[in-house]
């Protein structure tokens, strides 16, 4: 017969496979509190929150969180404009050099990190477009846009094409129709697709290394500080903050979709 | 005498209405050309101004870069330090990508066939969570951990396997200092920030198991054990493949891993940031990027024929 109970094996391998993806975070948040400042010992010698204080005092990661900010937000907005366009088009019609345009759009980030970084940099390198805030939001755009495309085209995919007719039938033009009837179906899917466009943004930092002048952006700042460590429990009260601000967005947009059959960040 | 039922077009919008109607075709490429701007110029572009530079070679002497096709820079490739490099890291992703699989395997299958209500919601955000949080901040999580004076040489002496870790740490080429400096630390680390792109393939695949076949073949007899092995596992295939996708790419292109965790020993992705940065090499660096690149081709290749592409 078959059982609709899994086996205490199974049960005990996958609790424990979640554990093992759980864990390793929980540790960064007793890391934030300890008083320990020279080593990594566990378990830590005692407890204090004033790597906090001494972390809001510090003014370059300050400028390193304003620049990761402002990066993920332009970035953000490019990549909704842009990934909205093309599902639209995508989920409209079947056209020749259809399948070779939404590998275009996968390329970005089925290819290793460092490739587009690489092949941005040369590309800036040769067009003496000097490295900026700018050619960071460039290469930080290319990624996000397959984030927001995967969630507005699951959502075209369950849009009956019927509204849109009715909506013409009724006299709305193009416009119209788009402002009143498609984005508010889009819209939630948009949003999610645009939150995790941002927590993806917020702490990329592969391409950016190869896309950034002198500036730091917060994922640039924890990486020097992983290479050459400066002051060890500034550092990890960074990342705590830096797993907070990527956890909300994500949060919020699995809420926002999550009765839907396509919920979001199911495809990274 | 009625009024024809046509609405007279009012401004410019109803007007590029109908111009849209009588032309689907304009509005698509409308639609289009902005993200294909971006994506065909931007991106291929810069993805083809690297293929070109891999073909270029640099001058020993003055170390600028000859802008003349050879294929001297790709022959550098197999020297013996550079080999060296790329099957390590093809070694490396491979040990990754197996034991992804495993670990991933009872998550995707309890997820999918198991899991239900609340339980479902708590699987699907146990990995998504993960998968999305801070990459930097998992690998520092990790760095916590791994280190000597960390929480594993705390655990194994309280339950007394201090001796264990050290006979693991003494064992030749994957041990090393610390499980922080080992292969072995690098390999968890990888396979820890790789995994849940290994489960939601997988998962994705294993929810597509019809239950009515899993009915009859427990109908038709088989036990527990005979029915995953000839029903579930090789329906859940395309999924491991798919997520092999993942694994397998992404550790070939990482380079802030063996950067921080492991014995310095280069891997592809190292040496592409190095060459191009402190070398100044970037023709060596291109070529080391096309490596990557081609394996990945083949591999897609490979995983379309094995209907990978389905459970993505």
């Amino acid at each position: 017969m078959l059982s609709d109970r899994a086996s205490l094996s199974l049960r005990i391998a996958a609790g424990l496979g979640l554990l093992f993806l759980h864990l390793p975070i929980a540790l960064i948040f007793l890391y934030a509190f300890t008083t320990e400042e020279r080593s990594y010992a566990f378990p830590p010698p005692g407890l204090t929150t004033k790597w906090f204080a001494v972390a809001w005092q510090r003014p370059d990661i300050w400028e390193a969180f304003w620049l990761s900010l402002q990066v993920a937000a332009i970035a953000t907005a490019l990549a909704l404009v842009l990934g909205t366009l093309v599902s639209a088009a995508m989920s409209k019609a079947r056209f020749f050099g259809r399948e070779q345009i939404s590998l275009l759009i996968l390329l970005p980030i089925a290819l290793p990190g460092v490739i587009t970084g690489i092949a941005l940099r040369t590309a800036f390198g040769e067009m003496g477009i000097p490295f900026s805030t700018l050619t960071i939001i460039l290469g930080h755009a290319t990624f996000c846009i397959v984030i927001v495309y995967n969630n507005a085209v699951a959502r075209f995919r369950r849009l009956s094409g019927g509204i849109l007719e009715a909506s013409a039938d009724l006299g709305a033009n193009a416009f119209q129709t788009f402002r009143h009837v498609l984005l508010p179906n889009l819209g939630t899917a948009l949003l999610a697709g645009g939150m995790l466009a941002f927590a993806l943004s917020f702490d990329e930092v592969i391409v950016t290394t190869f896309t950034a002048g002198q500036q730091s952006t917060i994922p640039i700042w924890m990486l020097e500080e992983l290479i050459r460590p400066r002051q060890r429990p500034v550092t990890n009260v960074v990342a705590m903050l830096v797993f907070a601000a990527t956890f909300i967005p994500i949060l919020l947009a699995y809420y926002l979709t999550r009765n839907g059959s396509d919920v979001a960040g199911s495809g990274k | 005498m009625p009024a024809p039922a046509i609405i007279q077009p009012k401004g410019l919008s109803d007007r590029l209405t109908a111009l849209f109607w009588r032309r689907p075709r304009l509005l698509l490429g409308l639609l289009l050309v902005p993200p294909l701007f971006w994506l065909g110029v931007v991106y291929l572009g810069s993805l083809f101004s690297l293929l070109i530079q891999s073909f270029y070679s640099i001058d020993e002497f003055s170390g600028m870069v000859v802008p003349e096709f050879t294929l001297k820079t790709y022959a550098e490739l197999f020297r013996a330090a550079n080999l060296d490099i790329i099957i390590r890291t093809l070694l490396m992703a491979a040990a990754v990508t197996l034991g992804a699989a495993l670990i991933a395997f009872p998550i995707a299958y309890y997820a999918a066939r198991f899991a239900k209500g609340r339980w479902k919601a708590v699987f699907y955000l146990g990995i998504m969570l993960p998968l999305w949080s801070s990459y930097l901040v998992k690998v520092y999580a990790w760095k916590l951990i791994l280190a000597k004076e960390g929480i594993v040489t705390w655990a194994a002496g309280i339950t007394g396997t201090s001796s264990l870790l050290d006979a693991v740490l003494a064992l030749p080429v994957v041990g090393g200092g610390s499980l922080s400096t080992s292969y072995i630390g690098m390999f968890l680390v990888f396979t820890y920030v790789w995994l849940p792109y290994m489960i939601l393939p997988m998962q994705a695949s294993l929810e597509r198991v019809p239950t009515s076949m899993l009915e009859a073949s427990a109908d038709l007899g088989a036990t527990r054990a005979q029915t995953f092995r000839t029903v579930v596992l090789p329906l859940a295939m395309p999924g491991v493949i798919a997520g092999s996708i993942f694994t397998f790419s992404l550790t070939l292109g990482d380079y802030i891993i063996p950067q921080i965790i492991g014995n310095s020993a280069s891997f592809i992705g190292m040496a592409v940031y190095q060459l191009q940065g402190t070398a100044g090499n970037t023709p060596l660096a291109a070529a080391f990027a096309v490596v990557p690149i081609l394996i990945m081709l083949a591999y897609l290749g490979f995983a379309k024929r094995a209907g990978a592409f389905d459970a993505l």
